[in-house]
Parts: structure tokens; sequence; C-alpha cells
């Protein structure tokens, strides 16, 4: 209970930065992109203002454990191998196209709901195809 | 902003600093990454995540409210892209955050922050495919 209202907090958070810095607004996200265009380095501030408290965050974890979980935050594995770089490289043409990648595509549900909901629906089928693609690998190798 | 006058550089550093205390909050209450695309995917239950579903769930469910609340109390401007962009780039994000394990949360706030070589690569990376997508398509003159 204790870690799913921390979990709503962090999100309720979460979506407050995405729309104070603009970020739940595509054109602005584009324009970020669009370094030999118009360019605009607003989020260039919003990563830098991120990047802040999660760097002291870290060095906190190393001293101590979550408040409310025995959860170990780190990743397992370390290898860049070409899932990531394919998918971060896929993500990024996707990023491009629309200027919204999931955190503002949902929360923008509250602002512009049907233009969201399309978004949206079409992520969770991108993820559901990864998936399909995928699992019978996975599951092969396992 | 001189000599970007769209630029909101007050705004997307204060709107940072929530998501980076969010994102701390995640980890220092929950040990968890503030992944959207993972928690998302394990909200769906389409993750093989350990992460409890309703926690997902209670972190994505916040995304909205909290832009909500913002449009409640100061209005927010949000210039989206015709149906079938959106159709196409949602299915295009969706995948390549799965292949890539993140996406701008993950990787480019909570991995970038601990210089998680990985996440460095994946935001170099996304970051890169971003740039010369829009360019392209800003020399080919396709509006979205």
């Amino acid at each position: 209970m204790k870690q799913n209202i921390l979990a709503l907090l962090s999100g309720v958070l979460f979506g407050t930065g995405l729309a104070i810095s603009g970020m739940i607004d595509p054109a602005r996200v584009r324009a970020f992109l669009d370094v030999t265009g118009n360019w605009d380095p607003t989020l260039a501030f919003v990563m830098g203002g991120a990047l802040l408290p999660m760097a002291i965050a870290w060095q906190v974890l190393k001293r101590g454990k979550p408040l409310a979980s025995n959860s170990c935050p780190l990743p397992s594995t370390s290898q860049i191998d070409w899932r990531l770089i394919s998918g971060a490289a896929i993500f990024g043409i996707g990023w491009g196209l629309a200027g919204i990648c999931p955190g503002p595509g949902i929360a923008a549900l509250a602002v512009k709901p049907m233009s969201a909901l399309l978004f949206v629906l079409a992520m969770a089928a991108g993820m559901g195809l990864h998936n399909i693609i995928f699992s019978a690998r996975r599951l092969s190798r396992a | 902003m001189p000599g970007f006058p769209q630029a909101a550089p007050v705004e997307g550093l204060v709107g940072g600093l929530l998501i980076g205390l969010a994102a701390a909050i995640m980890l220092l209450g929950n040990g968890r990454i503030a992944g959207v695309s993972g928690l998302f995917a394990r909200t769906l239950g389409i993750s093989s995540s350990d992460t409890p579903r309703q926690l997902a769930l209670a972190f994505i469910a916040g995304l909205p409210i909290g832009a909500g609340l913002v449009e409640l109390v100061a209005g927010t401007n949000a210039q989206f892209p015709a149906p079938l962009i959106l159709l196409i780039a949602g299915v295009i994000v969706g995948f390549g955050t799965r292949l890539g394990s993140g996406c701008t949360s993950g990787h480019g706030i909570c991995g970038l922050s601990r210089l998680s070589p990985r996440s460095i690569f994946a935001t170099l990376t996304f970051m890169t495919a971003g740039v010369i997508t829009v360019t392209t398509m800003r020399l080919l003159e396709l509006s979205v």
C-alpha cells in the first residue's frame, strides 16, 4: 500500500513536471530535435533539471536502502548489444516523427484526450508486437 | 532567452526538477526505476519485470492526473500531429522502447544520472535518430 501511494505520488509529480516544462507539447519537443532549424533548447533545461535530483538520489542510495522496499533497482544487464542500439534508434525515429515519447503521451491523455489516446493505443500495440516477435525466442533461450 | 525567443528555460528547469524529484521518490521510496515505457508495459501485463503491477499502474495513472492539474490551474499548450502520424509513431515508439529497454525517462534521466554506459549509449542513439528524423522531414518539407 505504502509503495503504491509513493508510486502514485511520483507519477503525479512526473506528470506535473512534464506539463509545466512544456514537454507534453509535441511541437516543442520536435523543435528541440530540429537543431539546424528553428531550434528550441527548452528540453535541455528539462533534462538538466531532472538529472540533478536523480544524481543526488543515486548517491543517497549508495548509503542506504529504499524506504518502502527491499528491491534492488539496478538493471541486470550492462551489455551494449544490438537490441539496445536498434531499439533506441527505432524509438528515436518515432520520437522525431511525432514529437511524443511514452511519458508525455500518457500524461497528455488529460490535455488532448483523443490524440493522446490514439498514440497510447498505438504504442501499446507496438509493445505487443515486440513481445509477439521476441517472446518465442526468449522462451527458447530460457 | 536571447537568440531563442520560443524557449522556456525557467519552465523547463522547474518542470525538469519536478520530474527528477518524481524519479527520486520512485528510486528512494520503492527502489524502482521511473521508466515510463517499462512501467506502462508492466501495466499492460506484457513485461517480465518483477515490479508489482499495481505499483506500475499507480505511477502510470499519476501522469495524466499531474498534467491535468496543471491544465486546470494554468492551462497548457499542446500541438499534436495528425492521427495517421500519431498511429505510426505510436507503434514505432512502443516497439523501439521495448527492444531498447527504455525511453527518455528510463535511459535519459534515470540511467544517465548514474552514468550507466547502456543508458548513455541509448540516449545518444535516440537523440541522434530523432534529430535525423526531424531534420529529414523538414528538408523534404513533410509537415506533421
